[in-house]
């Protein structure tokens, strides 16, 4: 059996003492963690006393794990008083480790108090016979930096609330959650009066920056005030009139309305006076934070470029002609689809009709842009500001304009995928009338059917009918779909960017960055060199986590869903003529599932 | 500590160390070739001639830079990302088995399994295309089977060493399994 003791290394050169930590059990064997060195001169009851108080704020199960001994000079003869020592603190095993100046190896001895052993097990040296090393102990010292561990987080990470743990946490996860939960231990430092001295991490003295207390203690009326104008600000949004069902529908179309109510949401989250419990909690904190502080900063920088040389006016100007040259091609278009486009043959009549109706809507959208267009630079001006809200709100705003200018083209393609849809499913059926065949809804298969022969003539001409016709619906379909896709992948892009800067996690990136101890993937174990004939040292350094694996643990879930359609489903709806809306918004049951 | 010469299953000398730093506690180092100076100067040579020829053609001067930072960029990235130096495994009794490769720029990636979730060290067979490759492999316990395996962790699989040198390593580190 191998002992396992890891030893801080701000302990590798402290007095001579007791050593106060944990022992865990996993698997049969035990191992120690060692917290703390406490020194001499002590009082016994004062020790127990302090580590009873240090348990009930902790909830660690701290114990006297055993005696270190560095004998400076002048100081021998202590090896019967650490003997003795061990009958003061009776109940668990004794660990007695010491370690002479200028050797760097440790020895330790064992004393088993479980009467039914009744083995005093002594190792000091590795290289022993065959027959004795069945009956030692082996010990193991891993050696870890007792700051780095404590704020590490171990992923991948158990809350034990979202799902229970379905096996017993192992030893490195408990050593992990032992330190960085015994923080009330490491508040004595060397200059408090007391009546112990104990040596850990924080013995030089806890450090402080008055910024950050100044903000700790400023962000407290920050919060109550953000908090108070959130409030306000979500009860006139949910007040009855917007309600009403032309703006209620409205608001759910259009993107910058959802990042709207994202944020608010994100920022209710922030300023609300509950710590985060856990790390997650903390981390999505976190997060929301710094992204709306890139955002904004993003944002401002839009706006010092949009708003010097004129930029705006400039953009305006271009606005309008810019519309009209797409009337005008779009105009051409419908000319050249009307005549003879590409050498096909189109059905007269029926391109005339089509050709003249679609004319006719560009004329209209024409004279309302016309209507428009003094208006335009205002309109700019005061869009521009929103960018100060965030870079996102620009973006959404982008995309819903382009949205509203391009509602003509949306409305031409949802005319001819209405009727090539007709046409498809009108030939469908008709072709089975054609065989004889029927669409059988209650069993949904296709069933044998005899017809009349009255039913069989009519189902036959319009069969021809609609066939004969389909090549002029499929083309305007087509050219319409097409401009219609081509709109969709513009949005899609300015989607894409929003959803990534929303849910990109700046912090968690950041943190691994410049504190890789903090996010940790494992840990890893070099072998200390040290004199032969001691036992063997482990320092064990922290494994920080991989970027991908930051990235895909701390990606923020946003409002919108990525395209739910595969390819294949895609493109047969683009066949059957059935409308596509490839990036929906599902804001109302996005927010209802996270609720955290 | 000992140094052989093995082979690895391509022909390439391969060197294995063995270090024992205690009773319970052995680190195996596979040592693979390294980047040899002629196959740099033939790519190299060949990028830069195929640079030179289009450059004859086009007489655009971008076409050399081009070819130029390709090639630095292309050289850093294979040193950095994609050729191991050496491959070690190190067994600590009752602690845990580390799995590391540390590349030609110095870059050591590593991976800790504790022994708890350990459940065999063996020695597999795998068939690919026309060989067969024998490779010593971690066998992990399975949670919720008692008997089951739930990963298979191969070991030296950039340096690949040949039976002869998986058969000493799978040796040793069954010495200690078995003790601890």
């Amino acid at each position: 059996m191998v002992l396992k003791v890891f030893f801080p290394q701000c302990c590798n050169r402290a007095a001579s003492g007791l050593l106060v930590g944990r022992w865990i059990s996993s698997d049969g064997h035990d191992s120690a963690v060692v917290l703390a060195v406490i020194h001499y001169p002590f009082i016994p009851s004062q020790v127990k006393q302090y580590i009873q108080q240090m348990e009930a704020r902790s909830k660690v199960e701290l114990c006297v794990l055993g005696s270190w001994s560095l004998p400076k000079d002048g100081q021998e003869g202590m090896e019967s008083f650490l003997r003795d020592l061990s009958t003061m603190f009776p109940q668990k095993p004794w660990l007695q480790i010491s370690r002479q100046m200028g050797k760097t190896g440790f020895t330790c001895q064992l004393l088993n108090r479980d009467p039914t052993a009744q083995q005093k097990a002594t190792k000091e040296d590795v290289k022993k016979d065959d027959e004795e090393e069945n009956e030692e102990e082996k010990v193991i010292f891993v050696h870890y930096e007792q700051r780095k561990v404590m704020l590490s987080q171990l992923h991948p990470i158990r809350n034990g609330v979202t799902e229970p743990p379905t096996e017993p946490p192992s030893e490195l996860r408990q050593v992990f959650h032992t330190v960085a939960h015994s923080q009330p231990l490491f508040f004595l430092d060397k200059y408090d009066d007391g009546p112990l001295k104990s040596t850990h991490w924080q013995t030089q003295g806890r450090e402080g920056s008055i910024i950050v207390e100044l903000l700790k203690q400023a962000s407290v009326p920050v919060c109550a005030f953000l908090s108070w104008l959130l409030s306000v600000w979500t009860w006139t949004c949910s007040m009855r009139i917007f309600r009403l069902y032309p703006l209620r529908f409205l608001s759910s179309k259009l993107s910058t309305c959802a990042q709207l109510s994202s944020r608010t949401k994100h920022l209710r989250t922030l300023t609300s006076p509950k710590a985060a419990v856990n790390h997650t909690q903390f981390m999505r904190k976190a997060h929301m934070f710094v992204s709306f502080l890139v955002d904004v900063a993003l944002g401002m920088l839009l706006v010092s470029w949009l708003y010097r040389d004129d930029h705006i006016s400039m953009l305006a100007n271009m606005l309008v002609p810019a519309a009209d040259r797409v009337a005008k091609e779009l105009e051409e278009l419908l000319q050249w689809l009307m005549g003879a486009p590409a050498g096909l043959k189109m059905n007269r009549v029926l391109d005339q009709v089509l050709g003249r109706f679609f004319l006719y809507h560009i004329h209209l959208w024409i004279s309302y842009i016309h209507l428009m267009s003094p208006f335009v630079e205002a309109i700019l001006w005061y869009g521009g500001l929103s960018a100060c809200l965030g870079l996102t709100f620009a973006l959404s705003l982008l995309s819903d304009m382009v949205a509203l200018l391009t509602f003509h083209i949306y409305c031409f393609y949802v005319y001819g995928a209405r009727i090539y849809c007709l046409k498809i499913y009108g030939l469908s059926s008709l072709w089975r009338l054609f065989r004889g065949k029927k669409w059988n809804v209650l069993r949904q298969r296709v069933d044998s059917c005899s017809y009349d022969v009255d039913q069989l003539f009519i189902g036959t001409l319009l069969f021809t009918i609609l066939l004969f016709l389909l090549p002029t619906t499929a083309l305007y379909y087509l050219v319409f779909t097409l401009l219609r896709v081509v709109i969709m992948l513009f949005q899609g892009v300015i989607h894409l960017s929003v959803d990534f800067l929303n849910s990109f996690p700046l912090f968690a990136m950041g943190l691994r960055v410049c504190r890789p101890y903090r996010l940790a993937e494992g840990v890893r174990f070099r072998v200390l060199s040290d004199e032969p004939g001691t036992a063997l040292h482990l320092l064990m350094e922290i494994n920080p986590l991989k970027s991908s694996t930051v990235i895909q643990t701390y990606r923020t879930p946003t409002y919108s869903c990525y395209p739910k359609d595969s390819w294949a489903a895609l493109v047969k709806k683009l066949f059957v003529g059935e409308l596509i809306y490839p990036w929906t918004h599902n804001s109302t049951k996005a927010d209802a599932t996270k609720a955290d | 500590m000992e140094d052989q010469d093995y082979t690895d299953i391509s022909g390439r000398t391969i060197s294995l160390e063995c270090q024992n730093h205690s009773g319970f506690c052995r680190e195996f180092t596979v040592s693979s070739p390294k980047v040899s100076i002629g196959k740099v100067m033939v790519y190299t040579c060949s990028v830069w001639l195929a640079a030179y020829t289009v450059f004859f053609f086009t007489q655009n001067t971008a076409v050399l830079s081009c070819a130029i930072l390709v090639t630095l960029v292309g050289m850093m990235l294979h040193i950095h990302f994609v050729k191991v130096d050496h491959e070690s495994v190190l067994i600590i009794g009752s602690v845990g088995i580390q799995v590391s490769s540390s590349y030609a720029s110095g870059r050591e990636t590593s991976t800790f399994i504790e022994m708890s979730r350990v459940k065999d060290i063996a020695i597999n067979e795998a068939v690919y295309m026309h060989q067969i490759i024998y490779y010593l492999c971690i066998l992990l316990k399975d949670p919720s089977t008692p008997d089951g395996v739930s990963r298979v962790v191969p070991l030296f699989q950039s340096s690949k060493p040949r039976l002869n040198c998986l058969v000493k390593v799978y040796k040793s580190c069954q010495e200690i399994l078995s003790t601890c």
